[in-house]
C-alpha cells in the first residue's frame, strides 16, 4: 500500500516525512511539536504528539479533527499562548528564521498580532464586552502601529470597511453586543489583519455562526489573504470548510496527524478510514437520496495510546492485527506530498465521485 | 457588496440599540425588575431622611419634654409625637430620623474603607497571581479566620468606644470579602476568551490586567457593595447594642436605642420596635437592590 521507495524504517525513532513540503524555506516550520500537560496527582496527558507543519508563505493550510484531536493546542502552543504551569512543550516552531518556542515573553508579545495573529470560535465571546469594537482595534493600531488618536479612528474604519462593515465610523462606536455574530466575526478579523500579518491562524472561526454567515466570512477570509498575501491555517472540524480553501489539509487524531495531503488528492483519494469517516459524515447535496450519513463510531476519547498502536483502532472499521502493538508510521504514498499513517488503508478509489 | 448584503440586514434587525455597555444595559433590566424598584425606593427614602433629617424631623433629637414622662410611664404615639416619647422624654420620631444619618454614614465611611483596602489587595492578587497571589490570600485568610464580632469588640477596645472605631472595625470585615470576590472575578475573566484574544493580538499584560479584565470583573463587586451596605448597617447596629458605639447620649444611634429600650420592653414595647423597624426596612432596601443588580448583571442571563 505505501510507497516502497520511502525507505526502509530501521528504528521506531527514524525521522517522519514532513507534510507539505515546499520550494523555498517554509514560512512557518514546526517540528516534532509535543503538547503534554501534565496536573498533580493526575496522568499526564499529550494533547501534540510529535507534529510536523509546514506553512509557506500566502500558503493555506487546513488542520482538521474532532474535538480533542489536538488541532487547536498546537497552534496555542505554537503562539506560546498555553500557560506556563502544568504544561511542557517540546520541539521547535521556527517562524521566518526565530524559535518561537524559546523566545522571550517581550518579544513573543511584538509578534503576536503583528506577525502572526489569531481568530477564535466564539466571536460572542472572543471580544471585550465593556469595550467599544473602536477602542479595540485602535488599541492594537497603537500597540504594534504606534498610531494615535485621530489617524488610528481612521484606520480603524477603513479596516472594518474592508472587512464589509459598512457606516464604519459609527459603528465603531458600537459595543460587541449590539453586533451580529457574524459582525462580531468580521470584527475579529478586522483586529486580526490590522497589521497585516504574515500568517494568520483561524480556530473554527466559523463553528459558532449560522451557515450562511459562516459561507461569507469563509469567503471573505479568502479573499483577504489573497488579496495581502498571508498566509493562512485553518483549525476546523468541517471538512467542508477546508474543500473550499486550503491548499494542504493535515487530518489529525488525538494529537498525531494521520493523513495529510494537498486538497484534491485528500478529497479525490482519502486513504486514512478516520479521513474516510469524516468525509462521510459530511451532508453533501449531491449525494443519491436515502443514504444515511454515516458516523464515526464511538467517540474521540475512546483512544489507544500510541505506543500500543494506532489511536484510531478502537474506533476504526478497518482494524487489523497489525493496527495493534507498534504505533504506526506517517509514510508518503505513491504522491510524495500525501502522506498516511495507517497499516490498512483504504484502497485507492477507481474514480471520483 | 453583494457579500456585505446579508450581514447588514442581520445588523437592520435591532435597529441602532442605545448605545451603552454591560452597565447602561443593566440599568435598562434593573428598571424592569419590581424587586429593583422597591429595593430602590427604599434604599432612596432612607438616604432622603438621612440627608434631610434637620428639615424632617419635628423636634431635636436631644430635645427633652418632660410635661407628661415619669419613671414607669411612657407617652404613647400622639399627635404631637407621632411615634411616642423615649424614656428620657425625646421625640422618638426625631430620633430615629436622625439615627438614619448615622447609619448611612457609618455604612458609607467603613463600606468605602474596606472596598478600597479590599480591592486594592483583590487587584494585586488577581494582577500579579503566583507569590503574590498566595500572600495576599493567606493574609486574608487570617482575617477571615477571626470572627468579625471579635474583631470589632478588639479595635473597639484598642480605640475606645467610638463612632470611628465601629467604622474602622466594619471596614476591616469588609476587606477579605472584597479582596477574594475581586480576585476570584479577575482570576475567572483572565481564562475568558477575549482575554486569550487580546493575548494573541500582542496586547501587553498590564493593559490586559487594566482595560480587559479589570473592568469586566467589577459586576459581582458592585452587587456585593449593595449588600456590604447592608450588612454594615446591621453591624453597626449590633456593635452600638453592645455598647461599643459611641458612649454620647446624644447621637440617636439605632442600635443603642434598641438597647436601652431593652429595661422598659414590658412597659413600653413600641420604643423597641420603631429602631427595630429602621433597621430592617433600609437593610431590605439594600438587599433587594443588592439582588436585583446580581440578577441584572449576571452574564448568564445576558442578550
Amino acid at each position: 500500500m505505501t510507497d516502497p521507495s520511502a525507505g526502509p524504517l530501521t528504528t521506531t525513532s527514524v525521522r517522519e516525512a514532513v507534510p507539505g513540503q515546499v520550494r523555498a524555506e517554509p514560512l512557518l516550520k514546526i517540528r516534532d511539536l509535543t503538547v503534554t500537560f501534565a496536573s498533580r496527582g493526575r496522568a499526564a496527558v499529550r494533547a501534540v504528539d510529535g507534529v510536523n507543519l509546514d506553512v509557506a508563505a500566502g500558503s493555506t493550510v487546513g488542520i482538521v479533527g474532532e474535538s480533542g484531536s489536538g488541532k487547536s493546542v498546537t497552534s496555542l502552543a505554537a503562539m506560546g499562548l498555553l500557560g506556563r504551569r502544568g504544561v511542557e512543550i517540546r520541539g521547535s516552531v521556527d517562524f521566518d528564521g526565530s524559535d518561537l518556542l524559546h523566545m522571550p515573553e517581550q518579544e513573543l508579545r511584538a509578534v503576536r498580532g503583528r506577525e502572526i495573529a489569531m481568530i477564535f470560535q466564539d466571536p460572542m465571546s472572543s471580544l471585550n464586552p465593556v469595550l467599544t469594537v473602536g477602542r479595540q482595534i485602535t488599541e492594537i493600531l497603537v500597540r504594534h502601529r504606534g498610531l494615535s488618536g485621530r489617524q488610528a479612528r481612521d484606520r480603524a474604519a477603513e479596516l472594518l470597511q474592508s472587512v464589509g462593515i459598512g457606516d464604519s465610523l459609527r459603528r465603531l462606536k458600537s459595543f460587541p453586543h449590539q453586533l451580529s455574530g457574524g459582525m462580531r466575526q468580521r470584527v475579529m478579523i478586522a483586529m486580526a489583519l490590522a497589521c497585516e500579518p504574515r500568517l494568520l491562524i483561524a480556530d473554527e472561526p466559523t463553528t459558532a455562526l449560522d451557515v450562511t454567515i459562516s459561507a461569507q466570512i469563509l469567503e471573505l477570509l479568502r479573499r483577504l489573504v489573497a488579496d495581502t498575501q498571508t498566509a493562512l491555517v485553518l483549525i476546523t472540524h468541517d471538512l467542508g470548510v477546508v474543500a473550499g480553501l486550503c491548499d494542504t489539509v493535515h487530518v489529525m487524531y488525538s494529537g498525531r496527524i494521520v493523513e495529510s495531503a494537498p486538497r484534491r488528492p485528500l478529497f479525490a483519494d482519502p486513504r486514512h478510514p478516520y479521513t474516510t469517516g469524516l468525509l462521510a459524515s459530511v451532508p453533501r447535496l449531491d449525494a443519491p437520496r436515502g443514504v444515511p450519513l454515516l458516523p464515526i463510531p464511538g467517540s474521540p476519547s475512546d483512544t489507544l495510546p500510541w505506543a500500543r498502536g494506532c489511536a484510531f483502532s478502537p474506533r476504526c472499521t478497518r482494524q487489523v492485527d497489525a493496527c495493534l502493538g507498534a504505533p504506526p508510521v506517517l509514510e508518503p504514498l505513491a504522491l510524495p506530498s500525501h502522506l498516511l499513517r495507517c497499516v490498512n488503508p483504504v484502497p485507492p478509489r477507481k474514480h471520483l465521485g | 457588496m453583494s457579500l456585505t448584503a446579508g450581514v447588514e440586514l442581520a445588523a437592520g434587525e435591532r435597529p441602532e440599540s442605545a448605545g451603552g455597555g454591560l452597565y447602561r444595559d443593566a440599568f435598562r433590566r434593573l428598571r424592569r425588575s419590581p424587586t429593583a424598584i422597591v429595593g430602590a425606593a427604599l434604599v432612596l427614602l432612607f438616604v432622603f431622611v438621612a440627608v434631610f433629617a434637620p428639615l424632617l424631623a419635628p423636634y431635636s433629637p436631644t430635645a427633652v419634654d418632660l410635661t407628661d414622662i415619669r419613671p414607669g410611664v411612657f407617652p404613647g404615639p400622639s399627635a404631637e409625637h407621632p411615634l411616642g416619647l423615649d424614656q428620657l422624654g425625646r421625640d422618638e420620631l426625631s430620633r430615629i430620623i436622625y439615627g438614619a444619618r448615622y447609619s448611612l454614614l457609618i455604612g458609607v465611611v467603613s463600606l468605602s474603607l474596606g472596598a478600597a483596602v479590599g480591592l486594592t489587595l483583590g487587584l494585586l492578587a488577581g494582577a500579579f497571581g503566583g507569590w503574590v497571589d498566595s500572600l495576599v490570600m493567606r493574609l486574608v485568610d487570617i482575617m477571615l479566620a477571626v470572627p468579625s464580632l471579635l474583631l470589632a469588640i478588639g479595635i473597639a477596645a484598642l480605640l475606645g468606644p467610638r463612632l470611628i472605631s465601629v467604622m474602622i472595625a466594619i471596614a476591616v470585615v469588609n476587606v477579605p470579602i472584597f479582596a477574594r470576590l475581586l480576585r476570584g472575578s479577575m482570576l475567572a475573566q483572565r481564562r475568558s476568551d477575549y482575554a486569550l484574544a487580546a493575548r494573541s493580538l500582542g496586547v501587553t499584560r498590564s493593559r490586559i490586567v487594566l482595560q480587559h479584565v479589570f473592568p469586566n470583573s467589577l459586576a459581582p463587586v458592585i452587587v456585593q457593595g449593595t449588600l456590604a451596605l447592608a450588612t454594615a448597617i446591621i453591624e453597626a447596629a449590633g456593635l452600638a447594642f453592645l455598647g461599643l458605639g459611641s458612649p454620647d447620649p446624644a447621637i440617636p444611634e439605632w442600635g443603642r436605642m434598641l438597647a436601652e429600650t431593652n429595661a422598659f420592653l414590658a412597659s413600653a414595647p413600641l420604643l423597641a420596635l420603631w429602631p427595630g423597624l429602621a433597621i430592617v426596612l433600609s437593610v431590605m432596601g439594600f438587599y433587594l437592590l443588592g439582588e436585583a443588580l446580581r440578577e441584572a448583571l449576571d452574564p448568564k442571563l445576558r442578550r
